[in-house]
């Protein structure tokens, strides 16, 4: 429960404010960020709740904004913070970007989603798609009376009747992405794989999915021996479209789904995960005049499959200079603003290793107080028609009652996470590199 | 009417569009009003000029309208009376849309004179055919005894209530549920109700199985207020917990973060209900993995989960056991992120785990944020309290990092020495050499101070201990009281080990701690000290040096009872901030009793063990007395219940002074260094026990029950 929303500028100037209920006095807003300044002069960290004088303040980041509420009774914490995040997304979705221009120019629109998606301080309806329906920006054309969608407090909330398309088709999009922590000396510590499928659907009617994995717990339970590889998903979630109740007894994932595009579910594999694009970099300072990099890039997976985009950031000091570089494929640019050179390689072959070298000039007068920061080495890359979990899509059912035909279409695609980090950056001072 | 403005400036050019002839031109003066109220300029003269605009077919321009309304109605309380014929007309619209619009602001006017015309509206609007109305109309309830709690109560709206629990709509059953709970809320912190009072919304079974049912039906929000009042319901023998259990745990594979922790509370809550042992097993296994997911939300969530994480870790250690890799810092995760995380990792820390756990632990402290550098070394003391088989790597590490020489890893790797010693005596004295290298470089006086502590303590087998000592003792009354403090009593310890060699330093410390001191502590515990040792010097070795039971690494951070009522709230502000709710929520006068009462019967047992504590170390231990020192932690006064040591003509000790060089301490280092720590129980170690036992257990015994607790505490 929040009593007041606001969206502030990074000096704490509210932009818009709604209160939805009268315990808490508009103008705490503006302590807002004095009491952030306050926490971290004293050498506190602001954490995303926090509370004073009986006042709660939860916020969140996004861009260059504050997006705060306000409470004075024991509010769900989780529910609020997660209701920020929406809030969020639903304006982002609406207006492309979410800044402070935006909402000045968006003033009406974001007062009528406000006034929709929260009522006296509960979270009402948070889908764009079915906000979109009846808040629009073109409210020009008015003689149409618009109406609450049936989908606000239907059952299938996610989906309104009556949708008819020419061609009924649905395309699913299976994609991996793989969070990876590997060590100084070169070991994995760390390693997940985050699946998604993600699906569009252009079906006439309410059309009933099913879709099936080659999902280890359910072969398991039902006794079918699979053919070929199974794999076991440690955590599975689901678009709120999803039977739950019926995948907990038989892993049956079955579905209304909503139209166009949306994400069916997401799951998490903890299985260790080889490093499918290796990096390492020998690294030789002198201090005080140059240091050199030596990198080498090391494509791990089978050759019929390619990495697409691959690009690898290697850390360097803030203050180099004058970047040389030299890479047996694709190009090195130097990207100051991340403290960071980045290799761009457009196509790794799989089973390829290749070898770059970078060198740097330093500032003679050194700052002896600074520490040297130690940022790992971070890689983003693209490998099309691949899972490295070894997921596939069995089958997808779908049953409307007019008995149309629909073709699914699926794909399958590895990526780099968030995290996709090598702490492989060593120091080697006394192994001086080969100079260019 | 209103008194007018003057006729020019901005206000008075809306006044004037707003009421043009032209309906495009009006629209959007209103937009412009709005406009100015959303940058805080004060708008609420054009009142009435507004409100001749409510009657519109343009929905947009209605709801900019009501929009004015619900801002300025407080301010103008007499012309909002205007207002009610369009809203009452509103709520008979035949554009559903519109009839929940006018009951939704209806609520929000808060303005009295229109409270009662709020009643007809809304009994009609609570039966309304389309739920898009009614689960408006269901909250307007809540909005409504907000404001007028009577009113709510004489029109039976409370029993509607209780009717469309049975509603056929799910999204109508989940506001419902939200309206109550929220107008329970309300009425148990009146003051008038007793707390035996069972309040106005009382879940019983029949509620109970309607809940169910729409929990698996309604949007992810819906299921958050279900949920919670599921986590409400008393469940009237164990097989009903079984079934509640096994209901919500579908739950667990919502994408809302806050439906999966609501379906946690309601799991850890009906758990305790549950006697079939398998099943406490399921639930726990699967309770696991969605917790593990919630860390790949974003940053701001993913502090709330850990939060949670570690109350949940509190009660049931296990749930997490192998998982401590996902507790890994992310280079780029923000500050309060990773403080989470460190916490978890030591929670998580086994034998088995502890070296990859180590390794992480010292890459963090090779990392740029002093914070976290700090914090980092202090998980790594924490580790080495909590896995006594790994207390010698840790030990390894934090030499290592004091080898960097960087000042505040240093420092804190100091202090963290100090805890390692309180937790294991007499175990790694080969370091303190290294540590006495670094006493120049010190200059926060937690460090210090910890330095002064572990001189003191070994006095008898630090060789040039007078002389370090004697370094603080001139700069005594530059010091800070935290590490004058120390110095008294480092300083009195070595007196009471080698009388013979120290006779003049503690006369001289006595002497500047008694009179050009301006710290009335210091000064008094200087004055104890120099009357025991001047009337019974055996009293004084008895108090000073009494034998304190070594620290350990605490299971909990907060007392059993509240630690069961944070569970009960998992996902709340309290859990969040592992405070209970009385201690921030604000409730005026009535708030402070509650808050005492609360604070006597359960919530803070800390309080009265530390009640305890203080009563048993001003009986026992004088200098403790007077430790006023406000810092949080007690382990940073390890003088505090000092210790018998009796050690010293313990043949450990005449081994060392019998060494060679200069410095007998090098030697610990090479043995030290040569074979491990288990080298050194050899020589050093063996004596202690023989002379623990000997030494009168009378002062010790009642401190030893409470100060392991005390210290648990400021560990963390």
């Amino acid at each position: 429960m929040a009593s007041l929303i606001a969206i502030l500028d990074l000096k704490g100037k509210p932009l818009i404010q709604r209160s939805y209920r009268d315990d808490v006095p508009p103008s705490y807003v503006e302590r807002f960020l004095p009491l952030i300044l306050d926490i971290e002069e004293e050498g506190q960290q602001v954490t995303p709740c926090f509370s004073s004088q009986g006042i709660n303040y939860m916020h969140i980041r996004h861009s260059n904004l504050y997006l705060l509420a306000l409470s004075k009774r024991n509010s769900n914490a989780a529910e609020i913070i997660l209701f920020l995040h929406r809030l969020t997304q639903v304006l982002v979705e609406y207006f492309k970007e979410l800044e402070e221009e935006s909402i000045r120019d968006n003033f009406v629109i974001i007062y009528e989603l406000m006034d929709e998606m929260m009522d006296f301080g509960y979270p009402q309806t948070t889908e764009s798609k079915i906000l979109q329906e009846y808040i629009t920006q073109e409210s020009h054309k008015l003689e149409i009376q618009v109406r609450p969608p049936m989908a606000v407090t239907n059952a299938v909330s996610w989906r309104t009747e009556g949708i008819r398309y020419r061609k009924n088709e649905v395309f699913l999009d299976v994609i991996e992405s793989v969070n990876l922590l590997v060590n100084s000396s070169g070991n994995v510590v760390r390693s997940e794989i985050l699946g998604a499928v993600k699906m569009k659907c252009y079906l006439s009617g309410m059309p009933e999915l099913r879709l099936g994995l080659n999902d280890k717990v359910m072969f398991e339970s039902t006794g079918r021996t699979s053919r070929g590889k199974a794999i076991e998903m440690e955590d599975v979630k689901f678009h709120q479209c999803v039977r739950l109740a019926r995948f907990e007894n038989d892993r049956t994932i079955s579905f209304i789904p909503p139209d166009g595009e949306f994400e069916l579910m997401s799951y998490r594999i903890s299985t260790p995960v080889k490093p499918l694009i290796w990096v390492e970099a020998a690294v030789e300072s002198h201090k005080g005049s140059r240091v050199e990099y030596m990198v080498k890039c090391k494509a791990q997976f089978k050759r019929r499959s390619t990495a697409n985009n691959v690009e690898i950031f290697v850390p360097v000091p803030d203050d180099a200079d004058t970047p040389k570089f030299r890479a047996s494929t694709g190009n090195v640019q130097y990207a100051p603003d991340k403290s960071a050179f980045v290799w761009k390689i457009k196509q790794l072959g799989g089973g390829r290793e290749y070898l770059m070298r970078a060198h740097f000039g330093l500032p003679s007068v050194k700052n002896e107080l600074d520490v040297e920061k130690r940022a790992p080495i971070t890689v983003k890359y693209e490998i099309p028609y691949f899972t490295v979990s070894g997921i596939q899509v069995r089958y997808l059912k779908i049953v409307e009652k007019s008995g149309y035909q629909a073709l699914p279409w699926v794909r399958y695609i590895t990526q780099n996470g968030d995290d996709y980090s090598l702490r492989t950056a060593l120091e080697k001072g006394s192994t001086p590199i080969v100079p260019m | 009417m209103s008194i007018r403005g003057p006729r020019k400036g901005e206000n008075y050019e809306l006044s004037v569009d707003l009421n043009s002839e032209y309906r495009d031109k009006r629209k959007d003066a209103i937009k412009r009003t709005i406009a100015s109220m959303t940058v805080g300029k004060d708008v609420s003269g054009l009142f009435p000029d507004v409100l001749k605009n409510m009657q519109t077919d343009d929905l947009e321009q209605k709801k900019l309208v009501y929009l004015y309304l619900m801002n300025y109605a407080k301010t103008q309380p007499e012309l909002v009376i205007l207002a009610v014929n369009t809203f009452v007309k509103d709520t008979d619209d035949p554009n559903p849309l519109v009839r929940a619009l006018a009951i939704r602001t209806m609520g929000c006017l808060r303005a009295e004179k229109i409270i009662d015309y709020l009643c007809d509206p809304l009994q009609k609007c609570l039966r309304d055919e389309n739920p898009y109305v009614r689960k408006t109309a269901a909250l307007c309830v809540a909005k409504l005894y907000d404001l007028k709690p009577e009113l709510v109560i004489d029109n039976g709206f409370l029993e509607q209530l209780q009717e469309m629990i049975s509603d056929s709509n799910p999204m109508v059953v989940a506001n419902t549920i939200a309206a109550l709970t929220d107008i329970h809320i309300a009425a148990t912190s009146q003051p008038s109700t007793s707390s035996s009072d069972p309040g106005v919304f009382v879940i019983t079974a029949a509620i109970l199985n309607k809940l169910l049912i729409a929990l698996n039906e309604c949007s992810e929000w819906g299921r958050v207020a279900i949920l919670n009042a599921l986590a409400r319901y008393v469940a009237a023998d164990d097989k009903e917990s079984e079934h509640i259990c096994e209901r919500v745990v579908p739950q667990f594979q919502h994408v809302n973060g806050s439906v999966v922790l609501a379906a946690v509370k309601v799991i850890m809550i009906h758990m305790r209900g549950v006697r079939r042992e398998d099943l406490i097993k399921q639930l726990v296994k699967k309770m696991a993995p969605p917790l593990v997911t919630l860390l790949s939300s974003p940053p701001e969530v993913q502090w709330v989960a850990l939060r949670n994480i570690n109350l949940l870790l509190q009660k049931r250690p296990d749930i997490l056991s192998n998982e401590m890799r996902v507790f890994f810092c992310k280079y780029n995760d923000p500050l309060y992120v990773k403080v989470e995380k460190l916490d978890i990792m030591v929670r998580l820390a086994s034998e088995t785990n502890v070296d990859a756990h180590l390794s992480e632990l010292k890459e963090y402290a090779s990392e740029v944020d002093v914070d976290f550098v700090r914090k980092s070394i202090k998980a790594i003391g924490q580790t080495a309290v909590k896995i006594e088989s790994a207390a010698e790597r840790c030990v390894n590490v934090l030499l290592e990092l004091i080898a960097t020489r960087v000042s505040y890893v240093v420092q804190e790797a100091v202090v963290v020495m100090k805890d390692i010693f309180r937790r294991y005596p007499s175990t790694y004295e080969g370091v303190i050499p290294t540590l006495c290298s670094n006493l120049e470089e010190l200059d926060e006086p937690e460090a210090k101070a910890s330095l002064i502590w572990i001189i003191g303590e070994y006095a008898n087998k630090i060789d040039n201990a007078d002389e370090l000592l004697g370094i603080f003792v001139d700069s005594f009354t530059e010091e800070s009281y935290a590490v004058q403090l120390q110095t008294l009593t480092a300083v009195v310890k070595l007196f009471l080990q080698k009388p013979d060699s120290s006779q003049g330093i503690v006369q001289r410390v006595l002497n500047t701690a008694t009179k050009d001191c301006d710290s009335p502590d210091v000064r008094d515990r200087a004055y104890i000290y120099w009357r025991l040792l001047s009337t019974d010097p055996g009293a004084a070795k008895a108090v000073v040096l009494a034998l304190r039971p070594p620290i350990s690494l605490p299971q909990t951070t907060v007392s059993p009872a509240l630690l069961e009522e944070l569970l009960g709230e998992i996902s709340s502000l309290a859990s969040v901030y592992h405070k209970p709710s009385e201690t921030f929520v604000g409730r005026g006068r009535v708030g402070v009793d509650i808050v005492q009462k609360k604070g006597m019967d359960l919530t803070d047992e800390r309080f009265s063990t530390q009640k305890a504590l203080q009563t048993v170390a001003a009986g026992q231990q004088a200098e403790n007395l007077l430790d006023f020192d406000d810092a949080p932690s007690p382990d940073g006064q390890p003088s505090g219940l000092a210790a018998t040591e009796v050690l010293s003509t313990t043949p450990a000790a005449a081994n060392l002074l019998a060494g060679t060089s200069s410095n007998p301490l090098d030697d610990l280092v090479s043995i030290f260094g040569g074979m491990g720590g288990s080298g050194m129980s050899g020589g050093g170690v063996n004596g202690i026990p023989s002379a623990v036992a000997g030494s009168g257990p009378t002062v010790a015994s009642p401190v030893q029950a409470q100060q392991p607790q005390d210290d648990l505490l400021g560990l963390f």
